[in-house]
Order: C-alpha cells, then sequence, then structure tokens
C-alpha cells in the first residue's frame, strides 16, 4: 500500500540523510529493518499511536539544537556505586571514560565492533520485528537499521556489579542511534543502569531476551537538558518464572518518548513497568507501554506518575493484551498524574484487550492537584511551602520509585529527586 | 503570650460570619480551655490562628509575644512558636513520619537562625519521645498518619508538640475518640511539658481531660464568642448542666 505523500516525503528525506552502517553480521538485519521503515513510513502527525505527541522533530532530518545543560560540580548519579561503566558522548563510545568491558558473569561487546559470528545475530533486530504488530513502531526499526554503536551484553550468571550506561551530552546538534541487545541466560541475573542526556537527539533500543527463571533490573534516569529529544524503546521478551522490572525516572527533556514493549511467553512470569518524571513549562513527556500476556499466570504491572507544572504535558498510553489461553493472569495499570496548575495537562489511554476469561486486571488514571490539607499541615509544623511542595511530590512519585528493587538504589533516586528540587528552588 | 482582641472571621467563600469579635489572653506559663458546643466556632479560631487558607479575618487582631501573626505565613507562625494540635491530623501518604519530623525540627531551627539537629541527636531525642507516649518504632516509619487509629493519631500530635516544643500550644479536641488510658498518656505527655512559660489553649467537649490537664482559666464559646470565663469549676458546671443554661443566660 503507497504511503500518504507527506509521509513519503517525510520518510525518504530522513532515510536519504542517513547510511546504513556495514554492520557485518547485522548487515541482514539492519537490510531487513530498513525494509520496514520504508514499507511503514516515519510516524506522522496524523498517525493514531502519535496523536498526543508531534513526532515531527524526532523524525526531522536534522536535529533541533539542545543546548548542554551545565550541572557544575555536581556529581553524577549512580557514580558513586561500584559498577561497570561505559560511557558514550553524544553517542560515540569513550574507551578513555569506560571500564575495561569486563566482569564476572557476562560478556560484554560494542555492537560496532562485534566479530563475525556472533550469539546476537539471531536477536538483533528480532524483538523489535516482533514488536511491530499488531501496532507499528518505524523509530525502534529505523534505529536497528541505522544504529552507529551499541553493546551486546550476554548474561550467563548472577552478576553482582551493575553494568552502568553513562550518556554525556556536549554537543548542540549530536543526533545519536544507539542500539542494545542484552540476552539473559537461563537463572542468569543483571542489573542495568542508564543515566544522561545522551545527545541533543537520541533514538535508542534495547532489546532484552530473558531465559528461565533469569531476571533483568533497569534503572534509568534520563537527563535533564531542557531542550533535548528522546525516543526510546525497550522491547523484553520473558521465559517462564523471569522477571523484568524497569525504572525510569525524567526530569526535563522538551521531548520525551519512552516505548516499553514486552512480551510475556513463559508461565509464571512477571514485569513491572514504572515511570516518574516531573516536568515545567516546555516539556512533553509520553509512556507509551505495550504488554501482552501469551502464558499463563503471569504478572504485569505498569506504574506511570507525572508532576506537571507551568504548562507542561504528560502522556499515558498503556496496554494490557491478554492472549487466548493467557489464564491466570494479573495485570495492573496505574497512570497519575500531579497538576501544579491549571495550564499542565495529562493525556492518558488506557488499554485492556482480553481473550482468556480467567483473569484479573485492573487499570486506573487520575488527574489531581497537590493536597491542600496536606501542605497546610506540613506549613503549620513550620515546613516551607516550597519544601512541603517538594515532600509531597516526592511522595506522590513514591509509588513508581518502589519499583525499584534495590533499596539503595531507591535511596538514590529520592535523593536525586530530593536535591534536583531544592536546586530548582535555589 | 497570645492575644486575641475582638477577632471577626467570615468563610472567604460564603458570607457566613463564624467568629463575632473573640476576645481572649493567654498568659505566660497558664492554661486556659475553650469548651462549647458543636458548631460553635472553636476549631475555626485554632485554624485561623495557625493560618489556614479558606478564612477572612474581617477585624480584631492576634498577637503571639506581641507580634501580629495573622500577617505571617502558617510556616512562620510556627517558627514563632504557635504549634496546633489538629482535631483532625492529616493523613500524608508517602511521606515517613520520621522524614516529616526531622523536617519540621530542623526548619524552625532554620527559621530561627538556630543549628539543625543531627540526625544522631535527632533519633536519640525522638525515640526517648516516642517512648513515653507508647509509640513505636513501626509508627515512626510508617507514612504520617496513614492507617494510624484516631488515638494514635492523636498521639503522634502530642509527639511533634514535645519535638518541636513550641511556645503556645492549641490543643483541638486532642481528646476526642480516646479511651482513657490514651486520655492518660496524652495528658501526661501535656503535663510534661507545662511550665518553662510555655501556654496552653486546650479544646474540649468534656471536663475528664481537663481533670487531667487542670486549667488556669476556662472559656465557653458558643456562636462565635466567648461568652463566659472562670475557673476551672465552670467546666464541672458545664459537666452538669450543660451548655444551654449558659447559652440563655447570654441571650
Ligand atoms: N471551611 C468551612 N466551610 C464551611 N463551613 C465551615 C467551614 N469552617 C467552619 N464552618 C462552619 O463554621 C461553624 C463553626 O465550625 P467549627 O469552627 O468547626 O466549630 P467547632 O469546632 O466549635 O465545632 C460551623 O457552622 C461550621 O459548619
Ligand atoms: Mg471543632
Amino acid at each position: 500500500m503507497a504511503l500518504p505523500q507527506v509521509k513519503q516525503t517525510a520518510t525518504d528525506a530522513r532515510l536519504a540523510a542517513l547510511s546504513l552502517p556495514e554492520g557485518g553480521w547485522s548487515r541482514p538485519a539492519r537490510e531487513a529493518a530498513l525494509a520496514r521503515v520504508q514499507a511503514m513510513g516515519l510516524p506522522g502527525g496524523r498517525d493514531e499511536y502519535w496523536k498526543y505527541t508531534r513526532p515531527d522533530t524526532l523524525t526531522a532530518v536534522e536535529a533541533p539544537s539542545a543546548a548542554v545543560l551545565e550541572v557544575g560540580d555536581e556529581a553524577p548519579v549512580f557514580s558513586a556505586r561500584d559498577r561497570l561503566k561505559v560511557v558514550f558522548v553524544d553517542g560515540v563510545f569513550s574507551a578513555e571514560e569506560s571500564d575495561e568491558l569486563a566482569l564476572e558473569g557476562l560478556t560484554i561487546e560494542r555492537l560496532a565492533e562485534a566479530s563475525d559470528i556472533h550469539w546476537a545475530k539471531d536477536l538483533y533486530g528480532t524483538l523489535e520485528t516482533n514488536g511491530q504488530t499488531p501496532v507499528e513502531r518505524p523509530l525502534a526499526a529505523l534505529n536497528t537499521a541505522f544504529a552507529t554503536d551499541g553493546l551486546l551484553i550476554r548474561v550467563t550468571g548472577k552478576v553482582e556489579k551493575p553494568v552502568h550506561l553513562l550518556y554525556r551530552h556536549e554537543s548542540d546538534s549530536s543526533d545519536a542511534i544507539l542500539h542494545h541487545v542484552v540476552k539473559v541466560e537461563e537463572g542468569g541475573d543483571v542489573t542495568l543502569l542508564e543515566s544522561g542526556p545522551a545527545a541533543a537527539r537520541f533514538n535508542k533500543v534495547i532489546e532484552v531476551d530473558v531465559a528461565d527463571g533469569a531476571g533483568f533490573h533497569h534503572v534509568r534516569v534520563q537527563g535533564r537538558d531542557h531542550e533535548r529529544r528522546a525516543a526510546t524503546h525497550i522491547f523484553g521478551r520473558l521465559g517462564t518464572e523471569s522477571t523484568f522490572k524497569t525504572f525510569t525516572l525524567t526530569v526535563n527533556g522538551v521531548l520525551t518518548r519512552n516505548e516499553a514493549v514486552i512480551e510475556l511467553t513463559g508461565d509464571d512470569a512477571a514485569v513491572h513497568v514504572a515511570g516518574a518524571c516531573m516536568g515545567d513549562g516546555d516539556f512533553h513527556h509520553d509512556d507509551t507501554v505495550f504488554i501482552t500476556h501469551d502464558a499463563v499466570n503471569c504478572e504485569s504491572r505498569q506504574i506511570f506518575k507525572k508532576v506537571l507544572r507551568n504548562g507542561a504535558t504528560g502522556v499515558f498510553q498503556g496496554k494490557i493484551l491478554v492472549k487466548p489461553g493467557a489464564q491466570k493472569t494479573d495485570g495492573y495499570q496505574i497512570s497519575q498524574s500531579l497538576l501544579l496548575d491549571e495550564d499542565s495537562q495529562f493525556l492518558a489511554k488506557p488499554e485492556l484487550e482480553i481473550y482468556a476469561d480467567d483473569v484479573a486486571c485492573s487499570h486506573g488514571s487520575t488527574s489531581g492537584a497537590i493536597d491542600e490539607d496536606g501542605l497546610f499541615y506540613l506549613r503549620a509544623r513550620g515546613v516551607s511551602r516550597g519544601t512541603a511542595e517538594d515532600l509531597l511530590t516526592i511522595a506522590f512519585i513514591a509509588e513508581a520509585v518502589q519499583e525499584v528493587e534495590d533499596e539503595s538504589i531507591q535511596t538514590e533516586i529520592n535523593e536525586l529527586v530530593a536535591a534536583w528540587l531544592g536546586r530548582r528552588r535555589g | 503570650m497570645l492575644e486575641i482582641k475582638n477577632l471577626q472571621v467570615k468563610l472567604e467563600e460564603e458570607d457566613k460570619q463564624i467568629l463575632k469579635g473573640v476576645d481572649l489572653t493567654v498568659e505566660a506559663g497558664k492554661v486556659h480551655a475553650i469548651m462549647g458546643p458543636n458548631g460553635s466556632g472553636k476549631s475555626t479560631l485554632s485554624y485561623v490562628l495557625s493560618g489556614k487558607d479558606g478564612y477572612e479575618v474581617t477585624g480584631g487582631e492576634a498577637t503571639l509575644e506581641g507580634q501580629d501573626i495573622l500577617e505571617m505565613e502558617p510556616e512562620e507562625r510556627a517558627a514563632a512558636g504557635l504549634f496546633l494540635a489538629f482535631q483532625y491530623p492529616v493523613e500524608i501518604p508517602g511521606v515517613g513520619n520520621m522524614t516529616f519530623l526531622r523536617t519540621a525540627v530542623n526548619a524552625q531551627r532554620k527559621a530561627r537562625g538556630e543549628e539543625e539537629m543531627s540526625s544522631t541527636e535527632f533519633l536519640k531525642v525522638v525515640r526517648e519521645k516516642a517512648k513515653s507516649l507508647k509509640i513505636d518504632a513501626e509508627m515512626l516509619k510508617r507514612p504520617v498518619n496513614v492507617g494510624f487509629s484516631g488515638g494514635e493519631k492523636k498521639r503522634n500530635e502530642i509527639l511533634q508538640m514535645a519535638m518541636l516544643e513550641p511556645k503556645m500550644c492549641i490543643l483541638d479536641e486532642t481528646d476526642s475518640g480516646l479511651d482513657v488510658d490514651a486520655m492518660k498518656l496524652v495528658a501526661d505527655g501535656v503535663n510534661a511539658l507545662r511550665g518553662e512559660g510555655r501556654s496552653f489553649l486546650v479544646i474540649t467537649h468534656y471536663q475528664r481531660l481537663l481533670d487531667h490537664i487542670k486549667p488556669d482559666v476556662v472559656h465557653i464559646m458558643a456562636n462565635g464568642r466567648i461568652i463566659k470565663t472562670g475557673g476551672p469549676e465552670l467546666a464541672l458546671e458545664v459537666e452538669n448542666n450543660g451548655y444551654a443554661d449558659l447559652i440563655e443566660e447570654e441571650a
């Protein structure tokens, strides 16, 4: 079917400005992904799935410029932890700043350097392809085709230290495309941390295959450079009795679209997808989640909290699809916004589609102002209005932050939020 | 300590006058009680003094140690030494009781230009005071007032009062919903804080709290005014005869 003219033109222009990396073993997957993008076309303003978020700056030929935020002597998040650090500056791997790519319990290599016969060959682009139905995600296919680098992580045991991907942003005009593949083998367990603004415009995909009995933990803090844009996808496939938990904290950024596309394919598996964001003014944050239950007795939780002020916009599109036979499914979804003024808005589209009869699924979505009684109570005890608001804000996002299993990381996230809120107040 | 002169208050949103000229002076170190039927304006008085939104002062004044408090923000009044034990303590999900207490103590210290309490010192003090109010470690960890029983909430108010060491304490029906034992705990908590020039304004329906917290002066409030002031015997009179006689007498 021919694409609408506007979409065709935009897609052609964007593709003409990119070149397909040589890619070695990944080349066939990249060519197939390019064909997918050509067939789908890039997202356009009329697409139903982009009803609440304008994709034009994400698909434009050039990345709109984004100033780098000066953070002074503020220590980067996670930097005090014992971890394997891997640094990308504007999407380019930095050998000097990264640790040696070695850690007990896993192998880790760069996509740009991986040798010709590779385990990731079966995975690269595979979960992304699966995630294209029933809803198309052209930016993810674009990523598979044109990613310049990324990490290929194969987890064979329980890894003690987290792997930390630190994305630095130095150039106002950088346009980065990174693609990571994580394969957690049977009984393996790993924590992946991500932080930083990455680039003026960042397109990132992570594909995660979690085998039977394995665990994957992901905690991400997106950089708070005001003008940065990001379109990210995390694709997950879960085997029997496996666990997948992801949490994202987003503060600032003019445009963020985070998609999570997870498929429960083995019985008794659990996936938790959570996010907290705080935005001010020119801030648009979109969480789009699609969870497919295709096995028995699985649990899924989606927990999203958005704090919006000065005309900021929050979007949540979350779906739970329960396939025929996926009995005993336990699905939960909540999306809530705290609107600190009347100019801000929260747009939510929760969806359930269920083809099994023995399931328990619930979803809810709320928008509310700050609790005036709570605010007065705190102030009557001597807490300033600003600090009281901060406390209530942290309390509001707590349910999402609590999804982070590691308590020390939870604490670090809470401290970070408190520090950022305090800093904003000066 | 606290001087209220001809205080008149209406609701901000409605044309409803609630306080119709309240006069009240609480001297340093004294305990005053206010009794009165439901709806007479006792809670309104306590809210207006502590700075809650939604009320409009249409006349009169209120000073704390000579300072006009009605123009101050609620947190400034607290730092100046005013404390209200709420009739209905507010639940704050997600904010731990300890965090709340420490934030409050340090905010007030900072506002007064004093040094913040170190976390070890804070812990020591809070544990000690919680113990005497039979507040266990679990309750200190839980979110502020969430899932607390009525009695636990009231004891938690007294714990906050003990930690903040205010000069002027207003207790709004702190005895309601308490059984005899809990009331004794609360009263002991209050009595432990008496002295050192600290003043109390105890709002209550019942004589029984006043058996434990002996007031110096008792006021009767009805229909937005103080209609009678006397000694502790006035509370007994109310206990025996109700308010009706007093209100009629006034009218
Ligand atoms: N925020 C409010 N909105 C509406 N009515 C109020 C409000 N606050 C107080 N009132 C009214 O003012 C009167 C006094 O109430 P209150 O001060 O709570 O009395 P008390 O504490 O003595 O029982 C009551 O008639 C009550 O309904
Ligand atoms: Mg009352």
